[in-house]
């Protein structure tokens, strides 16, 4: 619906190209492993974007989908010896089916109640997994070595995996866009603004959150099939949720560049300041801190703010 | 008969907001809601479209009983709402606004025949100009006019108006008045909940009156305001609404 005169997308999915060329191309390996990272974070920050951003629902514990799709899938390719990318799959299938089934009751909820209830959910999944001995219980599970010989070796696994990563936040920014330039979008912000009109708000709602639900869940799946180790601990991490929660807020909720912005903008932050002796013991407060200042002050985010103080750029940023 | 609302009581706790209301409005006119403020208004358009579900009572729209749907559902069935507090969606344009209305109003059109319709509206609201601006930079005039568009473009049989005229100033309210003047032209039905005496007098066909959540009057804006139980529900002083009635004429 938002006109547009110049071709958002393909800039940035090209520009997102580029950068993910850039290690393959020096034949960098840690530069590799820093971006793997930053696109599972666009990944994860895009996701929330949708149902937080365009829909209005703080989602405060949306990891648990990252560990379902991890669980899943780890789960097929160990049992079952399923290639990566069928279990990846596989396994992003039912941890939104999870999502359907858990949004209906808990998009009914509001604001406070309804972040509450996810991180309700989160807690009370990893608890569940702690115990579920089928997925090695509070051990988690983790590969025999030989299973990366499929792929041809572990280091060919991991540029595998570093591809499909790439790939999902690529798909992920792209279901942002056209979510937001479409009539479905733009049903989702009136319900975000709490008007009465022609929309089954909890139809809507919840096609929503299936829909964000399913990326995070195939970067869980990519992220534990390289790391090789899945444990509660790690797949339903509280922190990481609130952290991709901080980036979307820190890019510009509700615009489709924020998250990807916030993202890289965090991590690099992050890196410059456990990598600086002087500032590393304050990482955190200082992390903090900036949170803050946006919170007071530039409350629409960088790019929003971007897109407020120079309205020539609404035609060219999303 | 375009609607019936039929002893129609909406209860919150102990507090009946609508006690028994009952009213009918004809196709094509334009009826004042009025009322001493918590007298039930906004309660009362909230139960006809949905918002709040009627204890008792029922509300038939086009012979077709609705109480108890959801907003929703009575939006299709061609109900709009211009609310009192306008929520626009800040950071997109105008018409993108408008559009919204469009989209999701009686037809579910398309992105593209929604925003046809939308340019069609803004047209009529003298809003063309501020098309592609944000919505969230319009003053309140023009969030006023904006909140009207985006229920008009919903091309809506009957359209919920509360308090549209509020905090606009004379030249902004003659020129609201005329947009609803050319709605009764166009056949669409209005009720309006309204402070402004001088506006009701001018446009309403017909006014009902509530006080208590009670339907204390009823007929032409004439005979309702020199009625003394309305008089006493607004002012508790007959004479003071002697006064008033002249300055409205």
């Amino acid at each position: 619906m938002i006109r547009v005169r110049a071709p958002f997308l393909p800039a940035l999915l090209v520009v997102l190209a580029v950068v993910a060329a850039l290690p393959l191309a020096v034949n960098n390996n840690s530069l590799r492993e820093e971006l793997f990272l930053m696109f599972m974070l666009i990944t994860l920050a895009s996701s929330i974007n949708i149902i937080m951003g365009y829909t209005g629902y703080v989602s405060f514990g949306h990891i648990v989908f990252f560990g379902l799709g991890g669980y899943f899938a780890f789960y097929l390719m160990q049992n079952f010896n399923a290639h990566f990318l069928v279990a990846a799959l596989a396994g992003a299938i039912p941890a939104s089916a999870i999502a359907l089934v858990i949004g209906v009751p808990i998009l009914r909820l509001r604001g406070a109640y309804f972040a509450l209830a996810t991180i309700g959910i989160n807690e009370a999944m990893r608890t569940a997994i702690n115990n579920f001995e089928p997925f090695g219980g509070a051990v988690g599970m983790f590969f025999n070595f030989s299973v990366y010989d499929t792929y041809g070796g572990a280091r060919n696994a991991a540029l595998l995996a570093y591809g499909v990563m790439v790939v999902v936040a690529l798909a992920t920014v792209t279901t942002s866009y056209l979510i937001r330039r479409s009539k479905f979008g733009l049903s989702l912000m009136a319900i975000r603004e709490d008007q009465d009109v022609g929309i089954d708000p909890a139809r809507a709602k919840v096609v929503a959150y299936v829909i964000s639900s399913f990326f995070p869940a195939l970067a869980g799946a990519t992220f534990f099939f390289k790391n090789g180790i899945i444990e509660p601990g790690v797949a339903f991490d509280l922190l990481r949720s609130i952290e991709s929660l901080v980036m979307c807020v820190l890019g510009g909720t509700g615009t489709v560049a924020g998250p990807i912005v916030g993202a890289a903008l965090y991590e690099w932050l992050r890196g410059f300041l456990i990598t600086t002796p002087a500032l590393a013991n304050f990482q955190l407060f200082l992390a903090g801190l900036l949170l803050l200042v946006v919170v007071l002050f530039v409350t629409a985010g960088l790019v929003g703010w971007l897109r407020n103080r120079y309205p020539v750029l609404r035609a060219y940023i999303q | 008969m375009i609607l019936q609302v039929d002893a129609v009581t909406v209860r919150f706790g102990g507090l009946v907001a609508c006690d028994a209301a009952t009213f009918a409005v004809e196709e094509g006119e334009i009826l004042g809601l009025i009322g001493p403020n918590g007298a039930g208004k906004t309660t009362l358009f909230n139960a006809i479209n949905g918002v709040h579900r009627p204890r008792s009572g029922r509300i038939v729209f086009r012979r077709e009983e609705i109480t108890g749907l959801r907003p929703f559902q009575v939006a299709r069935r061609g109900v709009a709402r211009a609310y009192q507090v306008v929520r626009p969606l800040n950071d997109l344009s105008v018409i993108a606004n408008v559009t919204v209305g469009a989209c999701f109003g009686r037809e579910n059109l398309s992105l593209r025949a929604a925003r046809t319709v939308a340019e069609e509206v803004l047209a009529s609201l003298d809003l063309a100009d501020k098309a592609e601006v944000p919505a969230g930079k319009l003053n309140v005039a023009q969030k006023k006019r904006l909140e009207l568009g985006r229920a008009l473009a919903a091309r809506p049989a009957l359209l919920l108006a509360d308090e549209v005229l509020a905090g606009l100033n004379p030249q902004e309210v003659s020129a609201m008045l005329a947009v609803f003047r050319s709605l009764r032209e166009r056949g669409v039905t209005v009720i309006m909940i309204e402070h402004l005496m001088h506006a009701v007098m001018n446009v309403c066909d017909r006014v009902v009156v509530l006080d208590y959540g009670k339907k204390i009057a009823e007929g032409s804006p004439q005979v309702v305001s020199s009625d003394p139980k309305v008089v006493e529900a607004y002012l508790g002083d007959p004479k003071a609404a002697q006064r008033f009635l002249e300055e409205a004429t």
